[in-house]
C-alpha cells in the first residue's frame, strides 16, 4: 500500500473555491471519513458536508472521487471544492490530515502521475519549474513562519542532534581510542532528554495554532516628498496615508490591505530615507528600513529629477525588488532602465506598475502553500523525531547502534526544520572533541 | 591483438587485489610494480581491519578477493573490537606480521592463474583514439592491453619532509613516480595533494618491555575470511607507553623544525590520523597520549609505535622518544616522515573507477585520495573486475551504498570528492545495521558465484552455509510456546495470547539461546555460526525490516540509470545552473544525481521524465 498524500491544488490565500487533492490508496477512506457516507459514483460531483473527527460541520463541498487509473495520478484521487476562506481551508486540510493523508512533497503529484505513465514528456518538463517553485515557496513559506526566536530552536536542535550522535558515533567508531571515553554514547542522555522537551512543548505550542500572517507584503520606500504616500493611495484607491509637502510627514508605518491579483496584499508606507532631524523621525526611519527587509518586495520611489535620489534607492534594493520614476509629469524626458515611470499625482503609468505587481504576487504566492498545510508537514515532523529520539535514549545503554539509528531517523524527519545533518558534522564534531587517530 | 587483457600497475594493496579480481574474471593479467620483492607491503602500520576498515574486508572476502585469506595466514593480534556492542557495529582487526603478509601476498599471487608479474617502473601511458590501450616502462618498452589499472599509491610526484630535509620518494627508499603524474596531468584530470606520515621504528632489543602494559590478542580470534576455520599463527601481545610533560615539552619547542608546521606542506591531512605534532598543538590540554608498542612480526626485531607519527628532524625524534616509558635507551631503525604525493580528484571516475576522460584507464587505491589498505584493496578489487569485464565486453558490476561498504565508499568518493584522505567509518554508512561484518558473504557471495567470480571452493562452502542456514530457520520458526507455556518455563513475555517462534523470543533481550536450547534439545545441535545468524536477525528484527523499507526506496531511484552521454541541453525545464551541476558530475543514476548538491527535485523530474523516455524509445 503506497501513501496517501493531499495537497491544496489552488494558490493559497485566494477568494472563491479551493480545491484539495488527495491522491493514494486511502483516498476513498478519506472521502468517507469526512463525509460520513460511501464513496460517489466515479467522477460525478455531489454536494456534501465534510466534518472533523470530532463531528463538527466544516463546510458544503462539491465532492469527487476518482478511482484509478482514470485519473490525475493514475492512483485513486479525490477533489473536495470548498469555499474560499482560509479558515475553512486550514480546517478541512486539518481533517484530511488526521483521516490519515500525508501532506505532498513538491511534486509528488506530477511524479505519481508521471509513473503512472499520465503525463507526457512536455508536460512533465513544465511541471519541473513548477516543482522548484514549490519548493522555494515552502522554504520562503517555512522562513516566513519563523520569527527569530523559532529560528534559534530549530538551530539549537540541529547543534544538540549533532552533539548527541557526535557521542554515539565517535563511541562506536572510536572504540579503542585512549581519548575517547569508554561509554562515551551515555553523554548523550541529558541532550537528548533536553531535545524531546523542547520538541515536546513546540508541539504544544503550535497545537494552540497561532495562524500565520498570509498575505503578500510590499514595502515602499524612497526619499521624503518622493511620493510614497501619494503612490500608496493610488494603490489603495483611498486616502490611507497623509500627502503633504512637508518632507517627513509619515513618521510611523501605515498598512493598507488590498487585493491584487486575487490575492490579500500588504502594502506599507513608510517614513523617508533621510538623515533624520529628530528621535520620533529618527525611529521611523529604523522601522522602515526593518519593515523593507522584511517584506516580500520592495518598491523605491524616487522623484525623477533627482539623480541621487536614485542611484541611493538602486544601492537599497534587491535583485527582484521594482524601481519608480515618480512625477513624470515634472520631468517627462527623465528615465531608468526597467524603472517605470509615472506620475502618482496623475495617475499616468500606475496601471503598468500594478500590472506587474498583480503578476509577482501571483507567481510567488501561488507557490506557496497553506498555513495548514506547512503546519501538518512540520508537526509530523517534530512527532516523528521525538518518538525517534524516545527510542534512542532508551537504546543507549545497550545497543549504542541502534541508538545510532534512531538519531539518524531523527535528523532525517527533521531536515526540513533544521537542515541537512551530514556525516561530515558528526565527524568534526568528533574530531574536534577528541584527539584520534594512532 | 594486444599482449594483454589488463594490465596493474602497482603492487601495493590495490594493485594484488586488481590483478587478483582480473585474473579470477579469467582476463589475462599483467602485473607490473617497481619490484616484486615488495608487492604487498605494508608502507605504514602493519594492522588490518577495524570499525568500517573490517567490514570491507569481510566484502572482499565475500567477493572471493584474497586480503582477508592473507591476513588471516599472517595475523598476530587478532582483537574484535567493539565485542560488546552489538553484530552490526563490530570491527574484525588484526595486526600482522609485515614479512609473513607480503610473503604470503607474493605466493598467493604467483600462484593466481591468468597472471604474470613483471618488475618494470612504468613511465607513461599508450592511448589510441583516446582510449588507455598499454603503458611503456622507464626502458622503454611498451606493453598493450585492452585495460590498464592505475594504483600508484603515494608515488605520483611523492616528496618525504623531515625536519627540513626534502626527499622525492614514493616511501623511504623507493623512487617516486614522476612521469605517469605528467601523463595524468597531460589527461587534464582534476588533481591535487594530500599528505599522509609514519613514524619512527623502534629496535625491540632496546625497549625495556618488562617495565610496559601488556594488551593481549583476543583468546579466540575471530578469522577475516569466511574460508578460514581457525587462526594457526600464534598471537604476541603489544606494548602500551604513553608520551610524558616532557615529551609535550620537547615537541612544542621545536614545533617550527616540523615540515607541517613549517609550511613546508600544501596538501591537506586527516583530522583523525594526527601526527604527534598535531596531537600536542591542537590537544594543548592534555598532558599524556597513549602509544602502543606494536611488533611488526613474530622474528622481526623492528616496533612500530602506534600514535607517534612525526616529521621532526630525527635528533628531536630521538630526544622526544626517549622521554617514554620504556623507551630511555630506545634505538631507532628509521625515522619517521611526513610524505605529500599527488592524487586524482575521484570526482572524474565513474562508479566501476574507470576515469571518464580516459576511458580504458582505472584508478584504485590512495591514487583517488583514500587512505587505508583496506580502502585501497577494496577499489582494487572494483577496478580489476571491471577493466576485466571491460575487455571481455561484459556488464560492469556496480555495488550500492544498500548493499556494501565497498558501495558506500565509492559513491562518496565519485559523488562528493575528497578534502582531506578518505578512510571509512560506519558512520558513513546509512544502512549499517543491514551492512554487517558478519553477513557480507550472504549479502555479496551470490553476486560473485553469478558472475563466475568465486572460486569451487567459496561457492561450495557458501551453498552448504545457506542451506544450513535455511534449515535452522524453518526450524525456528516451527517451534513455538503459547504466553502461558513460556511463563511455566521461567521465559517472561507479554501475556497476550500470541504464540512465539524462537526468533520472536530471541527478541527479548532477556531471553538467551541457551534457556531455548535446554527447551528445545534440538537447538543446541546447530553450528556456532547459524545460531549467531538466528540470534542477530531477532535482535535487530523490527529495524532491519524499516530499513529494509528505506532500501527499497533508495534503490528505486538507483534502478533508474542515466545514460552515459546524456544530453542535458535537451531537457527543458532544467535551471543552468542544475544543467551545469549535472553535466561536470554526470551521475549514473537518479539516486546520485539527487545527492548532488544543486539539483532541484524540478530539476530530477523533468531528468527522470527524459531518462524515461529514452527508455521507452530503445525498447520500443
Ligand atoms: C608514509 C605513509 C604513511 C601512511 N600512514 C597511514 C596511516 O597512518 N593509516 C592508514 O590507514 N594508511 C596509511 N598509509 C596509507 C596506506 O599505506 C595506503 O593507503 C595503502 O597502502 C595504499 O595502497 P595502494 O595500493 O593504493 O598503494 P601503495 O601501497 O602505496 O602501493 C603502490 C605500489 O605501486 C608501485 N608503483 C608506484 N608507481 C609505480 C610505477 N610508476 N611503476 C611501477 N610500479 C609503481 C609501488 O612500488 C607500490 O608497490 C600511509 C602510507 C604511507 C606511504
Ligand atoms: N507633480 C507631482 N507631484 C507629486 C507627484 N507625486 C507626489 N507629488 C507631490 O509631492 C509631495 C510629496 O508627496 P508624498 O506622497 O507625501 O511623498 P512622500 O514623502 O514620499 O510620502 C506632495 O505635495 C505630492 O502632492 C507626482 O507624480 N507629480
Ligand atoms: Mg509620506
Amino acid at each position: 500500500m503506497n501513501t496517501t498524500i493531499y495537497a491544496l491544488s489552488t494558490a493559497p490565500g485566494r477568494s472563491g473555491v479551493a480545491i484539495i487533492r488527495v491522491s493514494g490508496d486511502y483516498a476513498g477512506g478519506i472521502l468517507v471519513a469526512l463525509t460520513g457516507r460511501p464513496t460517489p459514483p466515479a467522477r460525478r460531483a455531489v454536494l456534501r458536508t465534510l466534518r472533523s473527527e470530532d463531528g463538527a460541520a466544516l463546510d458544503q463541498a462539491l465532492v469527487l472521487y476518482f478511482p484509478g487509473p482514470a485519473s490525475f495520478t493514475g492512483e485513486d484521487c479525490v477533489e473536495f471544492h470548498i469555499h474560499g476562506g482560509s479558515a475553512v481551508i486550514e480546517a478541512v486540510l486539518e481533517a484530511v490530515d488526521e483521516a490519515g493523508g500525508i501532506p505532498a512533497e513538491p511534486g509528488e503529484f506530477t511524479r505519481r502521475a508521471f509513473e503512472n505513465g499520465q503525463l507526457d514528456l512536455t508536460e512533465a518538463e513544465g511541471l519541473a519549474d513548477l516543482i522548484d517553485a514549490e519548493t522555494e515557496g515552502q522554504r520562503q513559506q517555512a522562513l516566513a513562519q519563523l520569527s527569530g526566536s523559532l529560528r534559534t530552536v530549530y538551530e539549537a536542535w540541529r547543534e544538540d542532534l549533532i552533539g548527541a550522535m557526535a557521542s554515539i558515533e565517535g563511541e562506536i567508531d572510536f572504540p579503542d581510542e585512549d581519548d575517547v571515553p569508554d561509554a562515551l554514547s551515555h553523554r548523550a542522555y541529558q541532550p537528548l532528554a533536553d531535545l524531546i522537551t523542547s520538541m515536546t512543548s513546540h508541539l504544544d505550542d503550535g497545537r494552540r495554532g497561532e495562524r500565520t500572517r498570509s498575505g503578500f507584503t510590499i514595502a515602499l520606500i524612497g526619499a521624503p516628498n518622493a511620493g510614497k504616500s501619494s503612490l500608496l493611495n493610488r494603490l489603495a484607491r483611498r486616502d490611507a496615508a497623509i500627502v503633504t509637502d512637508i518632507p517627513g510627514t509619515t513618521r510611523d508605518i501605515i498598512e493598507v490591505r488590498v487585493v491584487m491579483g486575487g490575492f490579500p496584499v500588504i502594502i506599507s508606507d513608510t517614513a523617508g530615507l533621510r538623515e533624520a532631524v529628530d528621535a520620533v523621525e529618527a525611529e521611523g526611519v529604523r522601522r522602515a528600513l526593518d519593515r523593507a527587509v522584511e517584506a516580500d518586495l520592495r518598491i523605491g520611489v524616487a522623484d525623477a529629477r533627482s539623480r541621487e535620489e536614485l542611484v541611493d534607492l538602486q544601492g537599497r534594493l534587491q535583485d527582484d525588488d521594482l524601481l519608480v520614476l515618480n512625477k513624470l509629469d515634472l520631468a517627462p524626458e527623465a528615465q531608468s532602465d526597467g524603472a517605470y515611470g509615472l506620475s502618482a499625482k496623475s495617475g499616468d503609468g500606475v496601471e503598468v506598475l500594478e500590472r506587474r505587481i498583480e503578476e509577482i504576487v501571483q507567481a510567488r504566492l501561488s507557490a506557496r502553500e497553506a498555513p495548514a498545510l506547512s503546519r501538518a508537514r512540520h508537526r509530523r515532523a517534530v512527532e516523528s523525531a521525538v518518538q525517534a529520539l524516545e527510542r534512542c535514549q532508551m537504546n543507549l545503554a545497550d545497543a549504542p547502534e541502534l541508538a545510532g539509528e534512531d538519531a539518524r531517523l531523527a535528523v532525517r524527519s527533521l531536515e526540513s526544520l533544521t537542515g541537512r545533518v551530514d556525516v561530515e558534522d558528526i565527524l568534526d564534531r568528533v574530531f574536534s572533541q577528541f584527539c584520534i587517530g594512532k | 591483438m594486444s599482449d594483454w587483457d589488463v594490465i596493474v600497475i602497482g603492487g601495493g594493496h590495490a594493485g594484488c587485489e586488481a590483478a587478483a579480481a582480473s585474473a579470477r574474471a579469467g582476463a589475462r593479467t599483467l602485473l607490473i610494480t617497481h619490484k616484486l620483492e615488495t608487492i604487498g607491503e605494508m608502507s605504514c602500520n602493519p594492522a588490518i581491519g577495524g570499525l568500517g576498515k573490517g567490514h570491507l574486508v569481510r566484502e572482499i572476502d565475500a567477493l572471493d578477493g584474497i586480503m582477508g585469506r592473507i591476513a588471516d595466514v599472517s595475523g598476530i593480534q587478532f582483537r574484535l573490537l567493539n565485542r560488546s556492542k552489538g553484530p552490526a557495529v563490530r570491527g574484525p582487526r588484526t595486526q600482522s606480521d609485515r614479512k609473513l603478509y607480503r610473503e604470503a601476498m607474493q605466493a598467493e599471487l604467483a600462484e593466481t592463474p591468468n597472471l604474470t608479474l613483471r618488475a618494470a617502473a612504468v613511465e607513461d601511458l599508450i592511448f589510441e583514439e583516446g582510449v588507455c590501450r598499454g603503458v611503456v616502462d622507464a626502458r622503454g618498452q611498451s606493453y598493450t592491453a585492452q585495460a590498464v589499472v592505475l594504483t600508484t599509491g603515494t608515488f605520483l610526484k611523492g616528496m618525504i619532509h623531515r625536519g627540513e630535509e626534502r626527499i622525492p620518494a614514493g616511501r623511504v627508499d623507493e623512487a617516486p613516480s614522476i612521469g605517469l603524474s605528467d601523463t595524468l596531468y597531460g589527461l587534464n584530470l582534476a588533481m591535487g595533494r594530500l599528505k599522509t606520515g609514519t613514524p619512527a621504528r623502534l629496535r625491540k632489543s632496546t625497549i625495556d618491555w618488562e617495565s610496559l602494559e601488556q594488551q593481549p590478542a583476543d583468546a579466540d580470534p575471530v578469522p577475516f575470511s569466511f574460508l578460514t576455520e581457525k587462526i594457526e599463527v600464534p598471537q604476541i601481545t603489544c606494548g602500551v607507553s604513553r608520551t610524558t610533560e616532557e615529551t609535550h615539552r620537547i615537541i612544542a619547542e621545536n614545533i617550527e623544525q616540523s615540515a607541517v608546521y613549517s609550511g613546508a606542506i600544501a596538501g591537506r591531512g586527516p583530522r583523525y590520523c594526527p601526527s604527534i605534532e598535531d596531537k600536542v598543538h591542537r590537544f594543548a590540554d592534555r598532558n599524556s597520549h597513549q602509544v602502543f608498542l606494536e611488533p611488526e612480526g613474530l622474528d622481526d626485531d623492528t616496533v612500530y609505535p602506534n600514535g607517534i607519527s612525526s616529521s621532526l628532524p630525527e635528533a628531536v625524534q630521538d630526544r622526544f622518544l626517549r622521554t617514554m616509558p620504556g623507551l630511555a635507551n630506545v634505538e631507532v631503525i628509521r625515522y619517521g616522515y611526513a610524505i605529500e604525493y599527488d592524487y586524482v580528484d575521484p570526482r572524474e571516475l565513474d562508479a566501476t573507477l574507470q576515469v571518464r576522460k580516459a576511458r580504458g584507464l582505472w584508478l584504485a587505491g590512495q591514487i583517488n585520495g583514500t587512505t587505508g589498505y583496506e580502502e585501497a584493496a577494496a577499489q582494487g578489487l572494483i577496478a580489476g573486475l571491471n577493466a576485466a569485464r571491460s575487455a571481455q565486453s561484459k556488464d560492469p558490476v556496480i555495488l550500492s551504498r544498500s548493499e556494501a561498504y565497498i558501495g558506500v565508499m565509492i559513491d562518496d568518493l565519485i559523488t562528493r570528492g575528497v578534502s582531506e584522505p578518505y578512510r571509512m567509518f560506519t558512520s558513513r554508512a546509512e544502512y549499517r545495521l543491514t551492512l554487517r561484518a558478519d553477513n557480507a558473504d550472504q549479502r555479496l557471495t551470490p553476486k560473485a558465484i553469478d558472475l563466475g567470480f568465486a572460486s569451487a571452493r567459496r561457492a561450495e562452502a557458501f551453498t552448504a552455509k545457506i542451506a544450513d542456514l535455511e534449515a535452522a530457520k524453518a526450524l525456528t520458526s516451527r517451534l513455538t510456546l503459547t504466553p502461558p507455556e513460556a511463563k511455566s518455563m521461567g521465559l517472561s513475555v507479554n501475556q497476550d495470547g500470541k504464540r512465539r517462534n524462537v526468533s520472536d523470543l530471541l527478541a527479548y533481550p532477556d531471553i538467551h539461546w541457551a534457556q531455548l536450547a535446554e527447551i528445545w534439545p534440538e537447538l543446541a545441535d546447530l553450528a556456532p555460526a547459524i545460531i549467531e545468524q538466528i540470534e542477530i536477525d531477532a535482535l535487530y528484527a523490527g529495524y532491519l525490516e524499516r530499513q529494509q523499507a528505506d532500501i527499497l526506496a533508495f534503490r528505486r531511484d538507483e534502478a533508474v540509470r542515466i545514460p552515459e552521454n546524456f544530453d542535458y541541453t535537451r531537457v527543458g525545464g532544467l535551471s543552468n545552473e542544475a544543467r551545469e551541476k549535472l553535466e561536470r558530475a554526470r551521475p549514473e543514476t537518479l539516486g546520485q544525481a539527487a545527492r548532488i548538491e544543486g539539483v532541484t527535485p524540478g530539476a530530477l523530474t523533468a531528468v527522470l521524465a527524459h531518462v524515461k523516455r529514452a527508455g521507452k524509445e530503445a525498447s520500443a
